[in-house]
């Protein structure tokens, strides 16, 4: 007999009867729409607007909004904080590099088979997070991610040599993975990586929706509440390390046909410590806080850049932001600008709604 | 049923619990010992959070030391703390659904089960979807509750569900305490400081003093042990 049938027979179970609710409210409904509109308007007006180069700045906006998604799941969801993601990146990158060059492995399968071996490392790196937490765990990750990173150095990423490492000295310095037939050029790329983001994307939010997300959620309250609804905690914190790898490996295989080829160069160990405060700045709750992320690690160093502004001035800006959030905004700037936004919608259309119901009080 | 022999814990130089022998019939039973008795530690060895030194649980014909804790659960061993841990993020449903599905049966059934578990605790007036960090003291310990009848529980472990709640909403907390067993089938051991609460919902109480067992039996015989009221009042003088 049921839990509901014996309540029932209590006289207390009409909940039961009742016509179970919709689903979707209609706040959730405009914020997906809003959603839709957004994704529609980046995937077929932003390519006609702009240069191949801010394009290509655009696409690593993605592959970063994703990455900064798995640290914000990992931060925000299970509590759990991670250094090494950008190591992670990196890593991803090299899997599909190595792979590529050395099979005719289609595009897809080549990401997914490069999310996969990243998300193994990831699992070996989220094991300390057993017994560990907080600031050692932070430690232990950036450790890890530095090994990573200094193994990279020395293998350098594979240029199409031979061996295992699959890197040539007599050869270029470095060798783009061959894009996918159908995303040849930077438009198609932006737009095929657009897409591979949307469902990266979509991936996270069905886990957070369901049973992992209830799981993250016992554990980052409360571990023994978690054990004692039968939470495996082993079991739901390496998932976490996985699926947060698993789609940074993916962005990985990205990255590496994106432009030229990868060097160590662009993942330096330190880029994990400012992704995570252009996370905190985000948002670590939110999903649009992982966009904002992005958007401040790869959009404003180039906007920087291009104004002929220091480099440094970005860990200045990432400085006043965590304080800003950590002060006024504590759920991050992307819940908080739109509702400052109302605000000053409100406050600019004061005088006028005023206004008009003075004068329907005077008639 | 559930039987304990020599139970023991010890921490360095303290013993917690020492060699506690009891026997809880089905029903809902007291279990109730002055602060620092080792009442909640008992709960703690039951469900795998602390290791006993020695000592053997048998629950339902079941040895509960085989299993890891987090089997436990799944077998139908059941706990709420005594600082209510509801999960804020989460909604009431999603509160009871994340105990539900690890539990692993009965999926087809999932969403009748978990709204007749907050039906049941009286939370029905309450839109399901509703997060847990908005609700009152009172409502968070009844979602607490519904975690821990919701599927098929055997063994429900209370620690003091009535604590920091005032009298009028005690009631309707030992209303919900004492059917458990007849509506889930359930053994409920409830720890509690509330003697009214332990007087209106428990036939057998079980009193811990220092870690050793210094009485145990039917609750008013209990509550009159001489032995009880030292252990409650330091002295017999003093009454």
């Amino acid at each position: 007999m049921s839990v509901a049938e014996q309540a029932g027979s209590t006289g207390s179970g009409a909940v039961a009867a009742r016509p179970p609710a919709s689903r979707f409210q209609r706040g959730t409904v405009l914020h997906a729409a809003g959603i839709a509109i957004f994704v529609l308007l980046l995937f077929f007006v932003l390519p006609g607007l702009t240069s191949n180069y801010w394009l290509q700045i655009c696409t690593q906006v993605v592959v970063y909004s994703v990455v900064a998604l798995g640290l914000a799941l990992l931060v925000g969801r299970v509590g759990m904080v991670s250094l090494g993601q950008i190591a992670l990146l990196a890593l991803g990158g090299w899997v599909a590099l190595r792979i590529g060059f050395a099979t005719g492995l289609p595009f897809p399968i080549l990401m997914l088979v490069a999310g996969l071996i990243t998300g193994l490392f990831g699992v070996i790196i989220g094991l300390p997070a057993l017994r560990l937490g907080g600031l050692y765990l932070a430690l232990i990750t950036l450790m890890a991610a530095a090994a990573i990173s200094i193994v990279l150095q020395q293998t350098n990423f594979p240029n199409g040599g031979s061996g295992f490492l699959g890197y040539s000295i007599t050869g270029s310095g470095t060798a783009a993975l061959r894009r996918p037939d159908i995303a040849g050029d930077t438009e198609a790329f932006f737009r095929y990586t657009l897409v591979v983001g949307g469902l990266m994307f979509l991936l996270a939010w069905l886990h957070v929706r369901g049973k992992p997300g209830r799981a993250w959620a016992a554990i980052r309250q409360s571990q023994p509440a978690a054990l004692a609804g039968g939470v495996n905690i082993t079991l739901y914190k390496l998932w976490a390390f996985a699926l947060a790898a698993f789609m940074t490996g993916v962005m990985g295989c990205i990255l590496a046909a994106s432009g030229g080829g990868l060097t160590i160069l662009q993942f330096p160990t330190q880029e994990s410590i400012s992704l995570l405060a252009a996370v905190f700045i985000g948002g670590v709750y939110g999903f649009s806080g992982a966009i904002v992320a992005g958007v401040f690690t790869k959009l404003v160093p180039a906007l920087l850049d291009n104004w002929n502004l220091p480099p440094d001035l970005l860990l200045i800006l990432f400085g006043v932001g965590v304080l800003q959030v950590l002060l006024t905004a504590p759920q991050g700037l992307a819940v908080q600008f739109p509702k400052d936004m109302a605000r000053l919608g409100r406050l600019i259309a004061r005088p006028f709604t005023r206004k008009s119901s003075a004068g329907e009080a005077a008639r | 049923m559930i039987k304990i022999e020599d139970l023991t814990v010890q921490f360095g130089g303290v013993k917690p619990l020492d060699e506690v022998n009891i026997e809880f019939p089905v029903g809902t039973c007291g279990l109730i010992g002055p602060n620092g008795a080792g009442k909640t530690t008992f709960f703690n060895v039951l469900s795998g959070f602390v290791n006993p030194r020695s000592g053997k649980v048998v629950a339902f014909d079941q040895d509960l030391f085989a299993m890891p804790h987090y089997r436990r659960a799944r077998w139908g061993l059941r706990r709420t703390f005594q600082t209510e841990q509801a999960i804020e993020e989460l909604s009431l449903y999603d509160n009871v659904a994340m105990v539900h599905e690890h539990w692993g049966e009965n999926r087809g059934s999932r969403r009748e089960d978990v709204l007749g578990a907050l039906g049941f605790v009286g939370l029905d007036h309450l839109d399901p979807r509703t997060k847990v960090g908005v609700l009152d003291a009172r409502d968070r310990r009844l979602v607490e509750i519904a975690r821990a009848v919701v599927g098929k529980p055997r063994l429900v472990l209370l620690d003091e569900p009535a604590a920091g709640l005032p009298d009028e909403e005690t009631e309707h907390l030992a209303g919900v305490i004492r059917s458990i067993p007849e509506h889930m089938g359930a053994l409920v051991i409830l720890v509690d400081h509330d003697m009214s609460l332990v007087q209106n919902t428990c036939s057998i109480t079980a009193v811990l003093d220092f870690g050793k067992l210094i009485a145990a039996g039917p609750t008013a015989e209990v509550l009159r042990n001489e032995h009880v009221i030292k252990a409650y009042l330091g002295t017999e003088e003093e009454l």
